[in-house]
């Protein structure tokens, strides 16, 4: 928009009509937040009052059991912290470094704008393809067998191209001075990136790497058809031990016929919602010290 | 930087670690997977199973009938819960791999149908008008096309999805063919939605397993089903008697023969047959097999009996009895 048709249009208008636009607009956006809020707290209601009282120490502790006040979490609580650091180890790096090459040192030519595309278009897959696509290659090809590494690797997949993306965008945001600078006082481009450039752009890779490990946290449909479990009397012993997560646990009970179940469905749902929080928690707390040292 | 991660990483992976090394160290398995249905029942045995052989771990999955089927033939599990037999295709695809089986029944079960509580009129449907209501080209739009005399309503459908076993078994004893229904009813893998849509829906039609009937008798209206000899309820008696036809059926288990000389296996395919089991059939809502029944399972499993009692025959006016004592001598 030029300036000349911003004052073509405040001309003529009176100064009543253009505050009562301004209030009408700030109302649009209130609204707008407020609605995702409310939908938040009725179903963070709707849970609470459903699965609070099931919540004990025992319900965490406590393996999977058809009788609905016997039943725990414990084998797909651990299951999900399991998962989740496998899969964290294997994208952090792998995403990280692809947007490093992408952005820092990659040229830009028809051959890295199709990656780019092709990245792109892969964070609007179907979660299921990736299901599949893990069933076929860490499973049947790799060998190895329904185990959470094949499971991580296959939720590694799935969150990449989200993790990729914004940490380009992170990167794409550290001034470009900064590269100039170092690269002129003889710095390699090694040097440079390890230095200035990735230290500006990590706490915006960590924002990136929150949002899809906790895409990651509560998928069900490619775990399922990766082949993890509903049901297990013990916990996961290593990374090539079979296992189940929580997701799974919590639509295994929501689909049961006794009600009970559906009780012990909410109340996993707010637990899972803990282990989320405390993930998110400590993501958030890195990326606090990782400004903080920026700021010194 | 490398402080920075450490800060987070570290404590996750400690309190993960925790949480592993807390289990035990047991060593051999038993792998299971399949239907969702089966699970339950499977699930059940697993729990009560580890209490007397803590040393031994049962994994139990869920992936549906076929996608359990498919892992069996590949020989990455070694028991598959089945919601129905095994299919021809399936069939082939593991005598080409050279995978031999035991098929082992272990429960009954009663496909339910149901109606709104304030329904009044369906007292009762035969097998045919069940099948002008969910064949592809019936037609049926209103009750009045059911039957004259029913109110001139639209019947909404409500179902399992295209993936069950429930929706296979339903449409083949029902409609003739697996598989053939017609699309515009609302589906859900979630048993539950099937029956609050049906709770909420005055002139709703639904069906599922007879658990889901058990768990939500106070809402819903089950309506008996005529085969020709007169309307008959699901009830644990007729689901077991077979008498409520033909949408009792039965639940399988099928092992991998080679799986089944393992110790391991063969505790706990044992256990699943041993009479104090039936009781956690029916504690998980179906309907355990007769004495009789378990006995002739606990000979076709201890024979090693391989192949699938429809080789030779086909099902078709065959009583399970005829089947199970049939390949018992052959």
């Amino acid at each position: 928009m030029s300036d000349k048709s911003l004052s073509t249009e405040h001309r003529g208008q009176p100064p009543i009509w253009r505050a009562l636009k301004e209030r009408l607009f700030l109302l649009v956006c209130l609204g707008s937040t407020g609605f995702g809020l409310l939908a938040l707290a009725a179903l963070t209601y709707g849970l609470v009052s459903e699965g609070w009282s099931v919540l004990s120490w025992d319900f965490i502790t406590a393996f999977p059991s058809r009788f609905a006040d016997k039943a725990g979490i414990y084998a797909a609580l651990v299951g999900t912290l399991w998962l989740m650091v496998i899969t964290a180890f294997f994208t952090v790096p792998l995403g990280v470094g692809t947007a490093i090459y992408l952005e820092e040192f990659a040229a830009k030519s028809r051959i890295t704008r199709l990656i780019q595309v092709n990245i792109t278009n892969l964070a609007g897959v179907p979660s299921i393809v990736y299901g599949l696509l893990g069933l076929a290659i860490f499973v049947r090809t790799m060998h190895l067998g329904r185990s959470l590494l094949a499971g991580a690797l296959t939720m590694s997949l799935l969150i990449l191209p989200v993790v990729i993306t914004s940490a380009q965008e992170a990167l794409r945001a550290v001034p470009h001075t900064y590269r100039e600078a170092s690269l002129a006082v003889g710095a390699t481009r090694w040097e440079t990136v390890r230095n200035h450039v990735l230290p500006q752009a990590l706490p915006g890779m960590l924002t990136g790497i929150i949002l899809g490990l906790s895409r990651a946290i509560g998928e069900t449909a490619p775990l399922i058809t990766i082949g993890a479990l509903g049901y297990v009397a013990g916990l996961p012993r290593g990374p090539l031990d079979s296992f189940t997560v929580m997701p799974i646990q919590i639509y295994n009970w929501a689909s049961m016929p006794q009600k009970e179940f559906h009780a012990d469905a909410a109340g996993a749902i707010l637990v899972l919602m803990a282990v989320l929080i405390l993930f998110n928690g400590t993501a958030i707390y890195m990326r606090q010290v990782a400004r903080k040292r920026l700021g010194s | 930087m490398i402080r920075i991660l450490a800060a987070g990483v570290v404590p996750l992976i400690a309190i993960v670690y925790g949480c592993a090394s807390a289990g035990g160290g047991a060593s051999s398995t038993v792998k299971v997977d399949g239907s969702s249905t089966v699970f339950l029942i499977t699930a059940a045995m697993a729990e009560e199973f580890h209490k007397t052989r803590p040393d031994i771990r049962v994994y139990v999955g869920l992936s549906g009938t076929g996608g359990g089927f498919k892992k069996f033939i590949n020989g990455e599990i070694d028991i598959c819960d089945a919601s129905r037999f095994i299919k021809p295709a399936e069939r082939d695809a593991a005598k080409k791999a050279g995978m031999r089986y035991i098929e082992i029944p272990v429960a009954f079960d009663g496909l339910s149908v149901v109606v709104n509580k304030r329904n009044d009129f369906a007292n009762s449907l035969t097998v045919a008008e069940l099948k002008r209501i969910w064949e592809p080209s019936g037609g049926v739009k209103t009750w009045r096309d059911v039957r004259p005399e029913w109110p001139n309503k639209v019947i909404t459908l409500y179902g399992p999805g295209q993936d069950s076993g429930t929706f296979d078994y339903f449409t083949e004893v029902i409609v003739g063919k697996s598989g053939a229904s017609r699309a515009d009813y609302s589906a859900s893998e979630n048993d539950n939605q099937i029956v609050l849509g049906v709770a909420g829906d005055r002139y709703a039609l639904g069906y599922f397993g007879y658990a889901y009937y058990e768990a939500n008798r106070d809402q819903l209206k089950i309506v008996p089903i005529d085969a020709g000899e007169g309307p008959v309820m699901p009830t644990p008696e007729t689901i077991a008697d077979r008498s409520y036809s033909p949408l009792s059926r039965p639940l399988l288990i099928y092992v991998r023969r080679d799986a089944a000389d393992r110790p391991e296996v063969n505790a706990f395919v044992t256990y699943y047959l041993s009479e104090e089991s039936a009781e956690l059939v029916r504690e998980v809502g179906y309907v355990p097999l007769s004495d009789e029944f378990y006995e002739l399972a606990r000979n076709r499993f201890e024979d090693r009996v391989t192949g699938s009692m429809l080789d030779s025959q086909p099902s078709e006016g065959r009583s399970l009895k005829d089947l199970l004592s049939a390949s018992r001598s052959g």
